[in-house]
């Protein structure tokens, strides 16, 4: 399908009936309407279950695989874990190794080469650019997929949830909170 | 999850008068990302008055009677494939393209992904076309 895709659209690009930037721009109105978005299912189960949390960052692939109303993912699926101490970053979609399953759909701008660069000398000012400012003593790790390596955030569980369902909890998980590009909502950005 | 969404007037008047499209409260939801790729070329190419709703309407109806006919479980899942198919056959019937040129950037892009190591963009370069 990808690549019949991929010949539609060099075609009528070539010939003038489409924009590619027009084109990204009618998707990304669907962003979160594509594909299951399991992934702030998979968040919230491990904000809620320690020994779901610990296989999460022992084997996201199999991990997950155990949940059966999550559809599986590929594997080498490696959850990367938020503390105070540490923030993850995730780059590289330049191929297939975005998992879209988990994440739903890329952000154009992930997939532009001044983001991937400059992710990597300069993270901190990409988070600011995302509105995302860190205590200076958080340490900031991008991860860069290698062949066939894909990573998923964990983030850290947003203060005055106690209690919350794992239903209510996965409306906080953002997509950019799982590439580490953003941070979960606050409860108060909830409507109940 | 039922994020807002702004959605174009055509996309608007496709979900309303193109059957089967599937969708959620807010509006159509895909399955897969390159279903949405589909989506989005044939709003791009009405908006440029290729064809109107009702024609499109017509040959996905046709398409989608086609693969029933041919065994399609028509559960909702191969929607999209058929919709690709009618896209396909429409850029076709208006002389836009024609399948023996679609096959040849298929097998391009084809080639170009086989050949691009991982973690770089795939691009399509003259070689690829043999």
């Amino acid at each position: 399908m990808q690549l019949r895709i991929r010949a539609l659209e060099t075609i009528l690009t070539e010939k003038g009936y489409v924009e590619p930037a027009a084109l990204d721009a009618i998707v990304e109105t669907y962003e979160t309407k594509i594909g299951p978005r399991n992934g702030a299912k998979v968040v919230a189960k491990a904000w809620t279950d320690p020994a779901f949390k610990k296989a999460l960052l022992d084997d996201a692939s199999r991990a997950i695989g155990t949940l059966g109303h999550v559809s599986r993912v590929g594997d080498h699926l490696i959850a990367v874990e938020n503390t105070p101490q540490r923030h993850n970053m995730v780059v590289c979609t330049l191929c297939s190794c975005y998992p879209w399953e988990m994440l739903g759909l890329p952000p154009v701008w992930y997939k532009a080469a001044p983001y991937r660069s400059r992710a990597v000398k300069d993270p901190r000012g990409v988070l600011a650019d995302f509105g995302v400012t860190l205590p200076q003593d958080t340490e900031i790790r991008v991860w860069d997929s290698t062949a066939e390596t894909r990573f998923l955030v964990l983030p850290m569980r947003p203060a005055g949830t106690g209690g919350w369902s794992e239903d209510k909890l996965a409306e906080l998980v953002t997509r950019d909170s799982m590439i580490g590009t953003g941070l979960p909502k606050n409860p108060a950005e909830l409507k109940s | 999850m039922s994020g807002e969404i702004v959605e174009s007037h055509s996309a608007k008047y496709a979900a309303q008068h193109v059957p089967g499209i599937p969708q959620d409260e807010a509006g159509p939801v895909f399955r897969e990302p390159w279903e949405a790729q589909a989506f989005a070329m044939t709003l791009a190419l009405y908006d440029r008055g290729l064809f109107t709703w009702p024609e499109w309407a017509a040959t996905l109806a046709d398409e989608i009677k086609r693969a029933q006919a041919a065994g399609d479980p028509d559960t909702g899942e191969t929607y999209y494939q058929h919709w690709l198919n009618a896209l396909e056959r429409m850029v076709a019937e208006k002389n836009v393209t024609d399948a023996a040129t679609l096959k040849r950037y298929h097998d391009a892009w084809d080639h170009a992904c086989d050949r691009t190591p991982h973690g770089k963009p795939i691009v399509l370069q003259p070689a690829d076309f043999v």
